[in-house]
């Protein structure tokens, strides 16, 4: 095994981290960064994708185990949710299946193609269950990956003015709201303005994993 | 010592999370089934908290550097991206507004006058 691929993605991701706790901006997310910065050496030195991933699998590895540790949060998190169950169910019954239905319909009125509807579909999940998603249905992972990651920016630059614009100024529906949308990315923003909002949108970004994996497959089948 | 129980519980919720997918031939990912078994085991008391506690929040915590080498891997589809950009970032913007908005209306009517 080629250790290089694993220390490149090390230091570029410690870099802009790095960057990113010095200036707090969307335009610093350090996983786009870092993405951006990887293909472009990749590409520019003529290295082939497999040479890079022969060690940096490692980390993609730890994406299964990491899925599966988002079961203490959400243990954590069961006060609250037992608290605000009805909310949180509607909610994310609601958003989820819209967050799918919109993605695909839009994609597909504009023209895209199949693989593009089936990794767009799946972008408003935490990225670790939307890639497992767009694998499992055939869409592409890396497509669905950087999707995941701009949706997510999108949230965390813009989903508290977008709130207060359509004067939605409920903690709940707030958390709920940016959860569901823009998950771990959009959950980082609002977790800074309010606690309660962020704690609420954490727990919507998990539970819509779930909702999301088990309703999306068998939507796309109907919609295919 | 103690953090090879915590990976030893986690990794192996993964492994019968991916058996069980691939067994019943289910279309959800094995890491979310592996998830909800866990969940499920602490809920119920089988798993303690303090088990897997420490080792489940570092690898949460640490997420972000395991979405780069998938992520690099769009360089195989620049030109992909490149011929459908138009409903690729339309249908982002797009879908990403009317989830929010849906979500936050329909949370805020059922809440009217809770508080």
């Amino acid at each position: 095994m080629n250790p290089l691929g694993i220390t490149l993605t090390l230091i570029i991701f410690y870099l802009f981290s790095e960057l990113h706790s010095r200036r707090r901006a969307f335009y610093t997310n350090p996983v786009l960064l870092s993405i951006i910065t990887i293909a472009a050496v990749l590409k520019g030195f003529g290295i082939p994708y497999e040479s890079y991933m022969d060690s940096a699998v490692i980390l993609k590895f730890l994406l299964g185990p990491a899925v599966v540790s988002l079961a203490v949060p959400v243990y954590k998190g069961r006060e609250t949710i037992k608290t605000y169950a009805g909310e949180i169910a509607l909610g994310i019954a609601a958003g989820g299946t819209v967050a799918i239905l919109s993605a695909f319909y839009i994609a597909r009125l504009l023209g895209g193609s199949e693989e593009v509807l089936l990794s767009i579909a799946p972008k408003s999940v935490t990225t670790a269950i939307a890639i497992g998603i767009s694998e499992k249905i055939g869409g592409i992972p890396a497509l669905t990956a950087v999707l995941v990651i701009l949706t997510g920016l999108l949230g965390n630059a813009f989903a508290p003015e977008l709130l207060g614009l359509i004067r939605v100024r409920d903690r709940i529906a707030r958390g709920l709201a940016t959860g569901v949308s823009s998950h771990g990315l959009g959950t980082a923003r609002i977790i800074l303005e309010d606690e309660l909002a962020g704690a609420v949108s954490g727990l919507a970004m998990a539970l819509n994993g779930v909702f999301t994996s088990l309703l999306l497959p068998h939507l796309i089948e109907l919609l295919k | 010592m103690k953090a090879y129980r915590g990976l030893a519980i986690i990794f192996g919720f993964y492994a019968l999370g991916e058996l069980a997918t691939y067994i019943l031939n289910l279309t959800v990912p094995g890491s979310v089934l592996g998830m909800l078994f866990l969940l499920g085991s602490l809920l119920t008391g089988l798993i303690k908290l303090e088990w897997v506690e420490g080792e489940a929040e570092l690898l949460v915590r640490n997420m972000s550097v395991m979405f780069i080498p998938p992520g690099v891997g769009i360089v195989a589809y620049l030109g992909l991206i490149k011929s459908q950009a138009v409903p690729i970032f339309v249908a982002l913007v797009l879908s990403f507004l009317v989830t929010l908005v849906v979500t936050a209306k329909t949370v805020e009517f059922l809440r009217r006058g809770v508080e």
